[in-house]
């Protein structure tokens, strides 16, 4: 296991910050207070972050966010953002409406 | 399952130039896009490019696109508009959205030309209306005819803060000021330098503190920080503006290629996630190629060149050309690319203080912290000389990869030798005949017809123009300085509009002959 | 406040289609045909498309590109419209979506 997700490792206690407040993720209204607590509370990978909080997982699918995100948990884990594994890439790569999903198209 | 010798995603400028020599070597190509207009992003951009013949250099970024589409076109490349890939696979399939349903496709090679995304930041306000990216801007002014806002304040001083806010002046909007979290401006500074003479102020050091507003953007407040970009207190500048403007980098938007399986890494001089890629641009999976911002994020002239390359690349890959071929074009487009790596903002140089030019010439530090050259820094450089009679002045004061200026003088007045990067010189045997050619021809909008001796009195400066209302000949208004200030009364004396200065109107003022170094810009009263 | 640019320096006088009508939140207005809703909103002084479902926040056009997806409205109908890269049609219902749903919070 890479040190990164080493959850024994001390990462110290959350502590209230002025901007807690500030929205990240536009879609689904998630503020870094939300994001900087949520590593406190163990989630370290940013695949746990979506899951646990939904951020990025909104209608644009973290096409605004993610970089932020990622810094703001880097920051948290005392590494550099370069070393977090980036959320998994799925399809659809751009939100489409499930009866769309469900069509496909006849060979001609 | 339909079947195409070569998929490409991504209709832009790299996109493209892979689809046209594909395509010329016989591979049956499609091109997706999810936009409703092809070009990706060339036909947001009017200003003339950088860069030499090879590189387009001097046709405005639009006319590319529109040229490569046609050149696509006629090679018989299908181009599918609004169709968004939304999956990628490793056995080269792709599934696509169209019209309401989901296609399949299989690629006996794919190129991923999908290019980049916007980066953000956040700051009190920023979810308001009225804040918006400078893509954005661009997109409402250069494709729609409608301007973002009345009063504007950009954040960011990068090639696109630069660009997008000379844009917003052309399109009749305020430009209040340029602020950038950084301590230098991080583009090029002949693109400052066009802003700055406008009379636009630039906060280096300064970020958003506070947009304000309850249900749109009614102001905002930038603040100096220091150098662990924390703010100052006490340094607050508020200004009325319906629009702040976001223009804070690119990251390469490489989803599909991660979800296909190719090997990753996040390489931050290359903007964020990228695919590990040989010389080719090809990746860990054998067939599947990147072009341009999605494997690094550059310029448009970059993504051109890395375009036509995996093109030729996907063409030996699958059996079209010899590896002879492939070697062959391959040298000729790395060199073509390798001249445009090259100079103070090569990816290498990236977030360097440079402090010399290649010349020996020290760099402004005015330009680096205010967006234009000082009054008594001008002097030193090889393109500004002073001389009985009509010159031309070149006021390009960094190394940057362009030279068309030496091509555009019919008489060789204007020297950049071998290396694009060199600053341009006056070669004092030629004479000059006023033509203008040189003014119209650089997209940095740094060089001026000088006349010393133009009357008694007085001299003129022929100076580049692409304002709306063109004034008239015989107007009195004011000159302004690079600093954007006032300089001295100016009557305009001529203005010359030909095709092939490509709507770069050439202003002549006529001012008192003791300004003649210093005005650089002409104000209507 | 013209929003509208009759010419460009560079791009000449802008290519529109026809002149439509159209309505934003039962107000007829004026639009050209193919031009995205954004843009002829915006001509008519709009700016705001939607309220967050969370917050009920005022957002909207952000990146002009159907990427951000903070200008979706309701139109015709239909929920989560990108209003930036829809096209403009003749009589076309536009109307704020809050939430996801064109009715006002205090009525939802």
């Amino acid at each position: 296991m890479n040190s990164v997700n080493d959850r024994n490792r001390d990462i110290g206690e959350y502590i209230p910050a002025p901007d807690d407040d500030m929205l990240v993720c536009r879609c689904e209204e998630i503020t870094k207070g939300e994001i900087r607590r949520a590593v406190h509370e163990g989630m370290y990978t940013l695949t746990e972050i979506r899951r646990y909080l939904r951020i990025g997982m909104g209608l644009c699918q973290g096409q605004t966010c993610s970089k932020m995100v990622k810094g703001i948990v880097a920051r948290e884990l005392g590494v550099s953002p370069a070393e977090l594994e980036p959320a998994t890439s799925r399809v659809p790569m751009r939100p489409i409406e499930m009866d769309v999903f469900a069509r496909e198209r006849k060979e001609a | 399952m339909k079947r195409y010798d070569l998929i490409i995603v991504g209709a832009g400028p790299s996109g493209l130039s892979a689809a046209i020599e594909a395509a010329k070597r016989g591979l049956q190509v499609v091109v997706f896009d999810e936009n409703e207009r092809p070009g990706g992003q060339l036909f947001k951009q009017i200003h003339k490019f950088f860069g030499s013949k090879e590189h387009k250099a001097k046709i405005r970024g639009f006319n590319i696109g529109k040229q490569l589409l046609e050149e696509a076109t006629e090679l018989g490349v299908e181009v599918r508009l609004n169709a968004t890939v939304i999956g990628m696979y490793m056995e080269k399939e792709i599934t696509v959205k169209r019209e309401g349903e989901i296609e399949h496709y299989k690629g006996d090679a794919i190129i991923v030309a999908t290019g980049a995304a916007e980066n953000m930041v956040n700051f009190k306000g920023w979810t308001l209306p009225g804040v918006i990216g400078a893509g954005a801007a661009q997109t409402m002014m250069n494709m729609h005819g409608i301007k973002p806002g009345e009063k504007v304040l950009m954040l960011g001083t990068g090639n696109v803060g630069l660009v997008v806010s000379f844009q917003l002046l052309q399109c009749g909007c305020e430009v209040v000021a340029l602020a950038d979290a950084a301590p230098r401006i991080g583009g090029y500074g002949v693109h400052a330098a066009k802003v700055s003479r406008t009379g636009v102020p630039f906060y280096l050091s300064h970020t958003i503190k506070e947009v304000e507003g309850t249900d749109h953007v009614t102001g905002v407040t930038i603040a100096e920080v220091d150098s662990k970009f924390q703010f100052i207190a006490g340094t607050e500048k508020h200004f009325d503006v319906d629009t702040v403007c976001v223009a804070v980098g690119l990251s390469p938007m490489s989803q599909l290629l991660k979800m296909a399986g190719c090997k990753m890494e996040d390489n931050p001089k290359r903007g964020g996630q990228v695919p590990i890629v040989d010389e080719y641009g090809e990746t860990s999976i054998p067939g599947v190629f990147v072009a341009g911002d999605v494997s690094g994020i550059e310029e448009a002239s970059s993504a051109m060149i890395e375009g036509r390359i995996a093109g030729v690349a996907a063409s030996e890959y699958l059996g079209y050309i010899d590896e002879k071929e492939l070697t062959e074009e391959f040298e000729k487009n790395e060199a073509t690319l390798d001249g445009l790596r090259q100079g103070m903002f090569a990816p290498k140089n990236r977030r360097k203080l440079i402090e010399k030019t290649e010349e020996g010439c020290e760099i402004s530090t005015n330009l680096l912290k205010y967006g234009f050259v000082a009054d008594n820094e001008i002097e030193r450089y090889p393109g500004v000389t002073r001389k009985a009679g009509i010159h031309p002045v070149m006021e390009c004061t960094q190394n940057i990869p362009c030279n068309p200026c030496q091509d555009a003088c019919p008489k060789g007045c204007i020297k950049i030798g071998e290396k694009i990067t060199s600053l341009p010189a006056v070669d004092e045997t030629a004479q000059c005949i006023g033509c203008g050619m040189c003014v119209a021809s650089c997209s940095g909008q740094a060089i001026f017809l000088v006349d010393e001796t133009y009357e008694d009195e007085y001299a003129s400066i022929t100076l580049p123009y692409e304002f709306l209302p063109l004034p008239e000949k015989g107007e009195k208004g004011i000159a302004l300085g690079r600093d954007g200030k006032f300089v001295c009364e100016a009557e305009v004396v001529d203005i010359k509009s030909v095709k092939a200065f490509d709507h770069t109107n050439l202003l002549t003022i006529k001012i008192p002959k003791e300004f003649v170094m210093k005005a650089r810009f002409y104000k209507a009263k | 406040m013209a929003i509208r640019l009759e010419e460009h320096p560079i791009l000449g006088v802008p290519e529109k289609g026809r002149k439509v009508q159209f309505t934003y939140d039962g107000k007829v207005m004026e639009g050209f045909e193919g031009e995205p809703i954004m843009a002829a909103l915006k001509a008519n002084g709009v700016v705001i498309h939607r309220y967050t479902q969370k917050k009920h926040e005022p957002r909207g056009v952000f990146c002009a590109i159907g990427r951000c997806t903070d200008c979706v409205m309701v139109v015709d109908g239909e929920l989560n419209v990108r209003t930036c890269v829809t096209p403009l049609k003749e009589n076309m219902v536009v109307q704020t979506q809050y939430g996801v749903s064109a009715e006002p919070f205090d009525k939802q």
